[in-house]
């Protein structure tokens, strides 16, 4: 999910870029040298999870899963979301600069949120606790990024409205979905690895 | 699955020649004015000087074009809404919603400066290594540890991506056919709950080969970063376009 360059106001991409930059801060700071392999590792592999596309009626959408990532990584989303998007630029030439800020925050932030309101259920010994967990955790950051997009637009001018308005309707399906997989994943990793879920950088 | 290779950055054009740093600056000087300038003279300025630099760096056609046709699917969605909402005089109506003149001059804006600071990303910045990136990055200050998670998750996205492609050919081979169902949902989660599992075991494995070799959380970087004249001249153009586009638009 992501805005162009060229598109949002300058106290927006300001907004942005401060939130982003104290983000990513907070998740340096917590991150010390011997996690990196661990949290470049994981990056890597959540950047290949959001090049999947999974049908969805006659279309197919590709999975953020920010909401999986802010379980599994913690504060660390922030730099690891920021590193993602730069990867992007490079390999796909998506995005750009002014606008980095913005688009950090706007998949960070819930991704941060969402996992510390949800984590003793994310943590859950219980199958169907952990899963309810996992379906809010990730169906709620999606939810939140899309309103985030929607705000950034609406807060660039009037003439955004109606394009905030589509975007925040496309992403609800795409809500739903991420609700599930990240419900299956959580239970999964509960069973078979618990420490990845319980080492998140709270 | 879209390749992961960054065939944009081999090269050896005039830009590919330049300091990563100095494509880097250039382009954080020229991004600004870009994103930010409100008229169509210096948003038109900005995107003649963006494929003057694209011509220069000599990127392979095909593949610029399919992302150029990517960039302006969301350009599309911005003639399609912005002059929706926007208010001014109407060109026409649909239903209750009038499209307005002053609306489609503002998409026309967006898609100046959309395609302007496309055509630099792809010039200046996926014109360098990923490897290059990540120590330029640091040269310029950026803190140590962003630039090695940087390097770090490049340099494993093709581990984990063919890790995923064993995953999901051994998916196929045992009857799965993607469709919209909970079973097919299920099955993904699964596919990467597994692919985190052995994300975080080659973690491990790849963290104690580096103690192993003493690392001791410093990153080297092997890109030797040199600035010549060239690449000054290079910082010195940008900032003299990022001027004038400053200064058309103050005319405009």
């Amino acid at each position: 999910m992501h805005i162009s360059e060229g598109v949002l106001s300058a106290p927006v991409l300001l907004g942005g870029a401060v939130a982003a930059a104290a983000g990513v801060a907070v998740g340096l700071r917590r991150l010390n040298h011997d996690r990196i392999p661990q949290t470049a590792i994981l990056s890597s592999a959540f950047f290949v999870a959001s090049l999947i596309h999974v049908p969805v009626g006659f279309t197919s959408a590709h999975l953020i899963l920010n909401g999986l990532l802010g379980a599994i990584l913690g504060w660390a989303a922030f730099p690891a979301i920021l590193v993602a998007l730069l990867l992007q630029a490079v390999l796909f030439q998506f995005g750009g600069l002014t606008v980095l800020g913005v688009n950090t925050v706007t998949m960070a932030l819930p991704a941060v949120l969402c996992a510390g309101l949800f984590r003793p259920l994310l943590l859950s010994q219980n199958t169907r606790r952990a899963a309810l967990g996992g379906f809010l955790c990730g169906s709620l950051a999606v939810f939140l990024s899309g309103i985030l997009v929607a705000l950034a637009l609406i807060g660039t001018g009037e003439a955004f409205q109606t394009a905030a308005v589509a975007i925040f309707l496309a992403n609800l399906p795409i809500t739903v979905i991420e609700g599930v997989v990240t419900a299956a994943a959580v239970v999964f990793l509960g069973h078979v690895k618990p420490e990845i879920l319980s080492s998140a950088l709270t | 699955m879209p390749g992961l290779d960054t065939p944009l950055s081999r090269g050896d054009s005039l830009v590919h020649r330049l300091d990563p740093r100095a494509r880097l600056l250039g382009f954080l000087v020229f991004s600004l004015p870009v994103a930010l300038v409100q008229s169509q003279a210096p948003a038109l300025l900005g995107l003649a000087l963006a494929a003057l630099l694209l011509l220069l760096s000599r990127p392979a056609p095909g593949l610029f074009l399919r992302r150029l046709a990517a960039v302006n699917l969301f350009t599309a969605f911005l003639w399609v809404f912005v002059p929706l909402s926007a208010p001014g005089q109407a060109l026409f109506h649909l239903g209750p919603l009038a499209y307005t003149r002053e609306g489609a001059a503002l998409a026309l804006l967006l898609t100046l400066k959309i395609n302007a600071a496309f055509l630099a990303v792809t010039a200046l910045v996926a014109s360098i290594a990923p490897p290059e990136l990540g120590c330029a990055l640091q040269a310029l200050g950026l803190p140590e540890k962003l630039c090695h998670l940087l390097l770090m998750t490049h340099r494993y996205l093709f581990v984990i991506q063919r890790e995923y492609q064993r995953l999901f050919t051994a998916a196929r081979a045992r009857g799965f056919v993607p469709r919209t169902s909970g079973h097919t949902y299920r099955t993904f989660a699964w596919l990467l709950g597994m692919l985190l599992v052995k994300s975080w075991d080659r973690a491990e494995r790849v963290h104690q080969a580096m103690l192993c070799r003493g690392f001791t959380g410093r990153f080297y970087c092997l890109t030797d970063l040199r600035c010549r004249a060239a690449d000054v001249l290079f910082v010195a153009a940008s900032l003299a376009s990022a001027a004038a586009m400053v200064l058309a638009e103050r005319l405009a």
